[in-house]
């Protein structure tokens, strides 16, 4: 393992929520999107984040790149402080951050400008970073087009002129305009078509191997984190309930949230069995979330204990951390809990 | 495998738009068997839901039934009378959307949607009425059924009100029920719960289901037979167990090894190009500037749909190709 690129430690984000109507505004509550999150990403390597609308996914990610201020924690680039930093740090350390973090979104319509051409919208970065001397920004821009796949012709057309694939690549050129070594992918493939996923995903896939940039991969398709990234965080109301290296979650989750997710997705092989299991329920609110382990509710195997203590997330093998009173009982070999019946 | 209950013969729908004429669906044929799970695959734009609203005939303008036959029970739905297809809708041939909301009313309670569809075509009381709707929201297991009649569609998450959706479409136990991506705009594990309780309708109720999908795992797990759509025509027809092994189309296979696995890690292998447009569609077969394996045949002629041995293919290379899973 290399070194360590990011780290997040202990962050917290709550959204106040209030009652509808202006006068008499009452608050109601406090979403717990992010609720006291710990993470390391390393130099290389990707991470996948995974959980249901409104766990908090995308909150954490611009949480992550400041572009939503937490209520408390912190985030480490490259050991720099990164809050404190932005705030008053030294102005070239400030451009060293902002241009190595990076985002992009999951509707490429949305992120790009309709009035300027794709040479524009691949070189403002170069206009506001100033990273790179002017007489080679021609040279980059056609580099950038063609290292995501697309043409040099193409940097005098519009965004409305391309496909929906084509529009995401653009963004990721403009994303790497900036030479990132870190960018939050939320979503990056969802609006796309079957067959074109792919090929933002195998696009994704050698950036990370060749540019050695380190994707904070977000999203709810369990299958293409499986694919390309190298550990995962699985998220609910806010917490991280399991974390570790990819194969190792999704060939033995020790969780029952991603016990039950994973077990949720479809094969593509009509002769696998299925063993699946079905939570009961909504996914809830996270205004105000349940006692104890937040998933007590809906969990399968909950017990007193359950309701009434939060289990912490703890290191149940080395690199595998798990938020669940009853870990070990779900590894391979040990007797499974008994189900309680809802 | 039952009889066949419905045959759709070289459906063609267009929609006549002002940038030009949509070719939706065009030439699409295919039979499904009473009692069967059948699959309808293809991506964002294929015609599934344009085949679907077809069958149902109420396909919205400017789209049109250009030509073809829906032959349901031996008579063709195409030659049917508004009137006549009105007792059809609902009561023989129901359908689920992607949006319940576009299933449901906003306006109206659960119970008031679930008699209107109940007192379409039965001849029942107030009180028989709501005893069958009780029954059907326990059916699709809505807990606390009682409290859920009085509710409106807001006041339902998404995995209920796709539930209600269900329980209205199978409330005169049709025939047939088509469900259009029933599950893409929910959770993962609400999604879960609701595939659940489509098969276990299936198989309790021996129902005719047309589950329409663009994901491979949701036709291997809920369907017996599977018809693949690329760009508004029918690529190929499979008994799904032999589909994912011995596929007989290019595009098939191709799609199989684009898409990643929960299961495993793998290759991808992404298909270049985008789907065409169908106003001005490649020429001959479809899917040509995208095949690894075109000739010069493939650009100048249109493949037929050739029907052998319960599978049928539209592919002229078929035969001396041989396409294996992944
Ligand atoms: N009202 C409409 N006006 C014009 N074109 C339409 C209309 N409805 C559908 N189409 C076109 O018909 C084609 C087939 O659409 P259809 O909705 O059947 O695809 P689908 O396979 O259901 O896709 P999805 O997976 O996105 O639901 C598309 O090219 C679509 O743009
Ligand atoms: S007909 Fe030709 S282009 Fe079409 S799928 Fe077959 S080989 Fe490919
Ligand atoms: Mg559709």
């Amino acid at each position: 393992m290399g070194k360590t690129l990011i780290e997040v430690v202990n962050l917290v984000k709550y959204f106040a929520v209030y009652t509808r109507g202006i006068l008499l505004r009452r608050k109601i509550g406090d979403v717990h999107a992010v609720d006291d999150v710990s993470l390391k990403i390393e130099e290389g390597e990707n991470l996948g984040l995974v959980g249901e609308t409104g766990c908090g996914k995308t909150t954490l990610g611009k949480t992550i790149l400041n572009l939503i201020e937490p209520d408390s924690g912190k985030v480490y680039f490259e050991g720099l402080d990164v809050y404190e930093t932005l705030r008053s740090g030294p102005e070239e350390k400030k451009k060293y951050l902002r241009r190595s973090m990076q985002m992009i979104f999951q509707n490429p319509y949305g992120s790009l400008d309709p009035r300027m051409t794709v040479y524009d919208i691949i070189s403002e970065p170069f206009v506001i970073h100033r990273h790179i001397p002017r007489d080679e920004w021609e040279e980059r821009v056609y580099s950038l087009l063609r290292l995501v796949g697309l043409e040099d012709y193409h940097a005098e057309r519009y965004p409305h002129e391309f496909s929906g694939g084509q529009r995401q690549r653009i963004s990721i050129a403009r994303a790497l305009a900036t030479d990132p070594k870190f960018i939050v992918a939320d979503e990056p493939v969802s609006s796309l078509d079957v067959s074109v996923r792919a090929q933002v995903l195998t696009l994704l896939e050698n950036l990370q191997k060749e540019k050695k940039i380190s994707f904070l991969y977000i999203s709810h398709d369990l299958s293409s984190v499986r694919q390309i990234t190298q550990s995962v965080a699985v998220m609910y109301l806010g917490k991280i309930f399991e974390y570790g290296p990819t194969d190792e979650i999704f060939e033995e989750p020790l969780n029952p949230y991603t016990i039950a997710l994973l077990s949720a997705i479809p094969v593509p092989d009509p002769e696998r069995k299925i063993n699946r299991i079905v939570l009961p329920g909504d996914v809830p609110s996270p205004i105000n979330p349940p006692s104890g382990c937040r998933f007590h509710p809906r969990c399968p195997w909950a017990t007193e204990k359950c309701k009434k203590e939060e289990p912490e997330l703890r290191e149940v093998r080395k690199g595998h951390f798990v938020a669940c009173h009853y870990a070990e009982n779900f590894m391979k070999g040990e007797k499974p809990l008994p189900t309680v019946q809802q | 495998m039952g009889e066949e209950i419905l045959r759709v013969e070289n459906l063609k729908t267009y929609f006549f738009t002002e940038a030009g004429v949509v070719k939706a669906v065009d030439g699409v044929s295919f039979s499904v068997y009473e009692g069967e799970p059948l699959g309808i695959v293809g991506e964002t734009g294929s015609g599934k839901t344009v085949t679907s609203l077809s069958i149902m005939r109420i396909v919205p303008p400017p789209g049109k039934i250009i030509s073809g036959r829906i032959i349901y029970r031996g008579e063709d739905l195409l030659e049917k009378s508004e009137d006549e297809m009105r007792k059809i809708r609902g009561k023989k041939i129901a359908i689920v959307f992607q949006d319940p909301n576009s299933s449901l009313d906003p306006l109206f309670t659960v119970e008031s949607q679930l008699n209107e569809v109940i007192m379409a075509h039965l001849k029942v009381t107030k009180q028989e009425a709501r005893n069958r709707a009780l029954e059907l929201l326990k059916m699709v297991r809505i807990p606390d059924p009682e409290a859920r009649l009085k509710a409106y569609p807001h006041e339902l998450s998404g995995g209920m009100r796709q539930r209600v959706a269900i329980a209205r479409a199978l409330a005169n136990e049709p025939d047939i029920l088509i469900a259009d991506e029933p599950t893409t705009n929910l959770d993962v594990t609400i999604q879960a719960q609701i595939i659940e309780l489509l098969k276990e309708l299936q198989s309790k109720l021996k129902m005719t289901l047309i589950m329409i999908t663009h994901d491979m795992g949701l036709v291997a797990e809920t369907t017996k037979r599977v018809v693949v759509l690329y760009a508004g025509s029918v690529a190929e027809i499979a008994p799904t167990n032999e589909i994912f092994k011995s596929m007989r189309h290019p595009y098939t296979a191709a799609l199989l090894k684009a898409v990643p696995r929960i299961d495993r890690r793998k290759e991808l292998k992404p298909i270049p190009g985008s789907i065409p447009n169908l106003i001005d569609p490649p020429s001959g077969c479809r899917f040509h500037p995208r095949c690894p394996y075109v000739i010069q045949r493939c650009i100048e002629e249109v493949p037929e749909l050739e029907f052998t041995d319960q599978r049928a293919v539209a592919c002229h290379r078929w035969k001396e190709l041989s396409l294996k899973g992944e």
